[in-house]
């Protein structure tokens, strides 16, 4: 089975490299044509904005999720009451898919009913926010879906990073008498590093494969102003029959997928090589 | 009862300082906390306030006020009227079609990820680790680099578009995180033990059954919460590897609510979205602890 996994995982990456170099239509067929679906892919309008909107959902939700997180498990960390209760209230949208997720934020960032229309009748007639119905900041309503959907578990992680710290480190700083928030910033923060880093992988990879939480949100609407590059990759492939296309960037998402990674892997294992 | 409270008390305030329960940086703790609660827990609050109320009473009011009238009805209609295309039976269909998914795959794939960890870690082979090591680099490739193959390899063997087919799935990408997770935690369990079965003349099953498995039923209980809402969540392969027929709950409540034609009944979706939602909250309500630790264990699953 572990053999099974491997050659589905190693050959068929291999197979849609190849076959992204080929001018396959509704069917695979090797018609070798080198980096021509490659620069179809990135002339085309709808896979650049896919791009755009993915760098700039990625820089903030990185952004957002991590200092937030940290921030609440700071917060969960001051030996407060309830804390069980706490946890379980930031943590349950984890357990929610982002269908579920992104159908619920899509009610209530409804103009109709929604924020807007209850902002309105308490007499702010002029008040705007439809997220999901303006292309100039529908990513930022995905992004507030996104958050609340991922933080809790980057708190998690945190949390237990945090945990995992030296009860006399924080001895040791109020003997010196240095402020708490200082022994965060630079004792604590330094300390978890290991932690962050893995944060970071995690996150940024979950990111390159949104996905479900836009076609349940938006759909990839209005227009074209939410497409994401795991939303062209599934078109292309599953209904444009245009299957070269497909590949092509599903390709250039297996390369952003490897930017992350290879660094941290670096990190990760080149470093204990070294000692 | 005479009163026999020791009068020295008065004498003055011993013991240690009780900290102040009000003191401005508690307040301020709270109060963050409480505000950040609020903004978890709101989206929960309206979809559930949402699904009891009727439709006048949506149009007229606002997402946040408790129904003045509860009613049912949608829930009823999410359950077994809801509309997709033109199968009119509702969720129902889409909750068994995900219940048939999901216990043949969260057992395949646990059995197989434990049978696994078990050999990486006591019955190491040569390129056991370089194996192991590209298990873990797979599970952070994109599913949509992987999609089509296996497409065409579900094609070959005939079980495209079937549910058989999607367990297959569902098991192989499995494997990456749980194979890890049984291996890290049979690494914690002293080898001596499984010399000494050995030396008992155990072999690799008989190991299996009678020592790993019963000394790690925790682990076991970790990997099912985590395979079982990983899975039901699922909606990416269940649009591609299954047929209209077979979609799972996520698929068709994404149909049900995203469907352009009718009228929009937001109570009926908001029922929908929330069934949709109950599997994965009653696992996570119940393990407590217990997820957590998935969490954190899954953290290299990305």
């Amino acid at each position: 089975m572990i053999f099974t996994t491997l050659v589905v995982f190693v050959g068929g990456t291999l197979w849609t490299v190849l076959y992204s170099f080929t001018s396959s239509k509704l069917l695979p067929k090797w018609k070798f044509v080198g980096f021509d679906q490659y620069d179809r892919l990135w002339s085309s309008s709808r896979w650049v904005t896919s791009i755009e909107n993915l760098m700039l959902y990625g820089v903030f939700a990185l952004f957002f999720t991590i200092v937030v997180g940290f921030l609440l498990a700071v917060l969960l960390d001051q030996k407060i009451r309830f804390e069980d209760t706490f946890r379980t209230i930031m943590l349950y949208p984890f357990a929610l898919s982002f269908i579920v997720t992104g159908l619920v934020w899509q009610w209530i960032l409804n103009p109709q009913f929604g924020v807007q229309h209850i902002v309105r009748s308490l007499g702010f007639e002029n008040f705007v926010f439809d997220p999901l119905y303006n292309p100039d900041i529908v990513i930022y309503g995905l992004l507030i879906a996104g958050l609340w959907q991922g933080t809790g578990f980057v708190m998690c992680i945190m949390l237990a990073g945090l945990r995992g710290i030296d009860e006399d480190i924080w001895k040791a700083t109020r003997v010196d008498g240095i402020p708490r928030w200082k022994t965060y910033i630079q004792v604590v923060i330094p300390m978890m590093r290991p932690v962050f880093i893995t944060v970071l992988v995690i996150v940024a990879a979950g990111i390159i494969k949104l996905y479900d939480l836009v076609v349940a949100q938006t759909s990839g609407g209005p227009g074209m102003a939410s497409q994401v590059p795991a939303m062209y990759v599934y078109d292309y492939m599953f209904t444009a029959q245009n299957l070269g296309q497909g590949l092509a960037a599903s390709t250039m998402m297996l390369v952003t997928v490897l930017i992350v990674l290879i660094p941290w892997a670096y990190l990760e294992f080149g470093g204990k090589k070294n000692g | 009862m005479a009163d026999t409270t020791p009068k020295t008390r008065l004498s003055g305030p011993s013991g240690p300082k009780p900290r102040k329960t009000f003191s401005r940086g508690n307040i301020m703790l709270y109060g963050t906390l409480f505000v950040v609660s609020v903004y978890y827990i709101l989206p929960l609050w309206v979809m559930v306030m949402t699904s009891l109320k009727g439709m006048p009473e949506i149009r007229m009011g606002n997402i946040f006020s408790p129904p003045v009238e509860v009613t049912f009805q949608p829930w009823v209609k999410a359950w077994s009227e809801a509309c997709t295309g033109l199968n009119c039976d509702g969720l129902s269909r889409g909750f068994l079609n995900s219940v048939r998914i999901l216990i043949p795959s969260v057992l395949l794939s646990i059995i197989v990820a434990s049978v696994n960890g078990y050999a990486l870690i006591n019955w190491k082979f040569k390129g056991s680790e370089v194996f192991f090591t590209i298990l873990i680099f797979g599970s952070f490739i994109p599913y949509q680099v992987m999609l089509y193959p296996i497409v065409i390899l579900l094609r070959e063997a005939g079980i495209y578009g079937t549910l058989g087919g999607l367990v297959l799935v569902h098991t192989v990408f499995g494997m990456p995180i749980l194979t890890l997770l049984f291996r890290n935690y049979f690494s914690s369990i002293p080898e001596e033990l499984f010399k000494a079965a050995r030396v008992d003349g155990a072999g690799f099953w008989g190991i299996y059954f009678r020592i790993m498995l019963p000394m790690s039923l925790p682990i076991f209980v970790v990997a099912i919460i985590l395979q079982v809402t990983g899975i039901w969540n699922d909606f990416l392969f269940g649009v591609v590897f299954t047929k209209p027929d077979l979609y799972p709950m996520t698929v068709q409540l994404n149909n049900i609510v995203n469907s352009v034609q009718g009228v929009k009944e937001y109570n009926v979706n908001m029922a929908a979205t929330l069934l949709t939602g109950l599997v994965p909250l009653i696992v996570y309500f119940i393990s407590g602890k217990l997820f957590v630790r998935g969490i954190a264990a899954g953290a290299v699953k990305g």
